[in-house]
């Protein structure tokens, strides 16, 4: 336990460090006398290597967790500013999961688990997780065995049934806490439904642990998560400016530290940097595209193994995608964290979460993002493992389209599954669609 | 000296098309061809026949649109759905709803009183649905195309065909031919699928429109009629269906 821990310090404060450092001397050694060719974007952000340096960190220490400290895998919507002040490193099998899409290895991971009988039809996460878990295989390295799993069912369903297969694997606790959909606003007999499951879930994590959980401490923790999620949000804004100072795509990379580092002080300080440095880019005018003549939304999760080549296409001609109901989520469900009321505001917030409303919640978070970021058009991308974010994208394409007389086009992927992205029909669509602009 | 202003090719996955056009949109002269996978050596021979035929110069620009529009040396390259937009335009000279029927494709185009494309769908994933999957069949029933009509006509009950997949669409048409399933009546339920299928494409854009028809598919009377009962209002079919793709695309280069 202690050669684990102390194994575990190290690789967070001096190993991890001094291998990223090693790394960057090593690239920019690489990079010397190199210019940069011809590129529809702008000057990449300078905070990236900071963005990478924190999320490395995060995935190295995760190494050596287990046995050194409690490990925690959970969900993105799970309320994580309670497992903190235990001392839990936490796991997120969906930013994994996304790490893996944007590798590209994720056929093979879904091999493993479809093999073992889970469907292809099953989220992409899920199935890129399960094989992970199978095959053992990560660009992480090494992920740390759970001592606990931490479930919530604000993003949907499917959460539910894959933790419980990650726990009859890995023998250990499940934590639930199950989220009513939302219609217009939550009903009282709702939030005390989701608080009385805070209240035994604390039970469990304290038992697990052997430690009695802080209020003062969670207060802390909540107040971080808050200011975090504000500055996300700030984030966000900056790209109402005209250049938009960076993309969509740039925005679903740097939203890793709001998913996984929620309520640390390095997450905070990080969404600093990067506000300082797209306020400047404002200030100076430099766009996240060379040349932005159309504005446009996203809609669900990315394509994490295409962003890039879909980006560029759409960057060639002028098109940005300026803001994502995706990275909206975390900066919106933020705004109702209050540190005065922990509890209860942390039932509000993880309740009210995007993918936990009805469609006339979505469509006037989409109405509003359209608005406040001058939007000439939005794509919507129908996720064939994400239906709960699907479903009802007709509606709102005929919706938006006739409200704001703009133009929208519903794009069919997958977020994480290549094999289920045709790029010859689904480039056909968005050249159509860039044409119809001229 | 030469009235050809402009050429079109549209590179479809089934045929490549391609038309001379002169300065009134007018098409003088038009090329169809089973598609190629040697895409650039077909085009050229396309064009070669078309500058022969109607003496354009090598400096009359294209357009080029479809599938294989990428591995065309064109002055402009534009998609299927812009460039039939434009041809159907260039027709009706107002709003309409175009049902482009092509051969791993179908595309529902609203198209604007200005000739601009509005809003489109198009078939995901798998050609159920698209003229692939008639001639799947077709080729199945050892039914010619031009013999459709005629064989379809009568007072046949149509036979429930699933349109979900073309695969498993045919291995049902060969079970019915062995049920002893008339040839008619498979052939009326198989149009019936299909128009279905895309009039549940068309969704709200074909409400309340003046739906008109391209594509090779368009020249199957059977297959208007089907879709013209599915979709509740007659359907227009646009003149020379098959080249309105190359027709909107050499409009674009005039």
């Amino acid at each position: 336990m202690i050669t684990r821990r102390i194994q575990y310090e190290l690789a967070g404060r001096v190993f991890g460090p001094a291998l990223l450092s090693f790394e960057a001397w090593q690239k920019r050694l690489k990079r010397r006398g190199k210019k940069r060719g011809p590129s529809p974007f702008g000057p990449p952000l300078e905070s990236v290597k900071k963005l990478k340096e924190v999320m490395s960190l995060h995935y190295l220490e995760g190494r050596y967790a287990d046995g050194a400290v409690p490990v925690a895998w959970v969900t993105s919507g799970f309320p994580v500013e309670l497992l903190r002040p235990l001392g839990f490193h936490t796991v997120y099998p969906e930013n994994h999961g996304a790490l893996c899409g944007v590798q590209r290895i994720v056929p093979e991971l879904s091999d493993a688990a479809e093999k073992e009988g889970w469907s292809r039809d099953l989220c992409s996460y899920a199935r890129t997780d399960l094989g992970s878990v199978l095959l053992g295989k990560t660009p992480a390295g090494r992920l740390p065995k759970p001592d606990l799993l931490a479930c919530c069912t604000n993003i949907c369903q499917t959460v539910l049934y894959w933790y419980r297969c990650l726990a009859d694997h890995f023998r250990v606790p499940l934590v639930l806490l199950d989220t009513p959909y939302v219609y217009g606003e939550a009903r009282p007999h709702h939030l005390e439904y989701v608080r009385d499951q805070l209240g035994e879930l604390i039970e469990v994590v304290e038992k697990l642990t052997g430690k009695r959980v802080d209020m003062d401490e969670i207060v802390g923790i909540v107040r971080k998560a808050r200011e975090g999620t504000r500055l996300w949000g700030e984030c966000l804004a900056t790209a109402r400016a005209r250049p938009a100072p960076w993309t969509g795509i740039d925005g679903f990379f740097h939203l890793a530290p709001i998913v996984t580092l929620r309520g640390s002080e390095e997450c905070n300080a990080y969404y600093r940097l990067l506000l300082d440095e797209l306020g400047d880019r404002v200030k100076r005018g430099i766009g996240g595209i060379v040349d932005e003549r159309r504005r446009l939304l996203w809609d669900n999760l990315p394509m994490w193994y295409g962003v890039r080549e879909l980006s560029t296409l759409l960057a060639e001609r002028g098109f940005n995608f300026v803001c994502t109901t995706y990275t909206n989520a975390w900066a919106e469900a933020g705004s109702r964290i209050d540190p005065a009321d922990p509890m209860g505001s942390a039932v509000l917030a993880y309740t009210h979460i995007i993918l936990n409303q009805d469609l006339p919640n979505r469509l006037d978070i989409m109405r509003r993002l359209s608005k406040d970021y001058s939007v000439d058009g939005a794509v919507l991308h129908s996720d064939r493992s994400c239906k709960p974010y699907s479903i009802g994208q007709i509606d709102l394409k005929e919706r938006l389209a006739r409200e704001l007389g703009i133009r929208v086009l519903i794009l069919e992927a997958d977020h994480n599954d290549q094999r289920a992205w045709s790029p010859e029909q689904g480039n056909t669509r968005l050249g159509a669609f860039m044409e119809s602009f001229s | 000296m030469s009235d050809a202003v402009a050429i079109g090719v549209d590179c479809g996955s089934t045929t490549t098309k391609a038309v001379a056009i002169d300065s009134g949109g007018r098409i003088l002269y038009s090329v169809v061809e089973r598609s190629h996978p040697r895409i650039e050596e077909q085009t050229e021979r396309c064009l070669a026949l078309l500058r022969e035929r109607t003496g354009a110069a090598a400096s009359v620009p294209i357009g080029a649109t479809g599938y294989g529009r990428k591995r065309i040396a064109a002055s402009r390259v534009l998609t299927e759905i812009t460039c039939h937009a434009r041809g159907a335009f260039f027709h009706t000279g107002k709003a309409c709803t175009l049902v482009d029927m092509g051969g791993q494709d179908t595309k529902v185009i609203r198209v604007g009183p200005g000739g601009d494309v509005q809003d489109f769908a198009m078939n995901d994933k798998c050609a159920a649905g698209t003229g692939r999957f008639l001639e799947v069949i077709l080729a199945r029933l050892e039914v010619p195309l031009d013999e459709i009509a005629q064989r379809a006509a009568g007072e046949a009950r149509p036979v429930s065909i699933s349109s979900t997949c073309t695969v498993f669409a045919e291995s049902e048409v060969i079970s019915l031919v062995a049920q002893g399933e008339p040839v008619a009546g498979i052939l009326a339920g198989l149009h019936r699928s299909l128009a279905s299928r895309v009039a549940s494409l068309a969704g709200s854009m074909a409400a309340d429109a003046d739906v008109r028809m391209s594509g090779g598919v368009a020249k199957n009377a059977t297959m208007v009629e089907a879709l013209g009962r599915a979709l509740g209002r007659p359907i227009g079919v646009l003149p020379d269906p098959q080249l309105v793709g190359a027709l909107g695309a050499a409009l674009w280069v005039r």
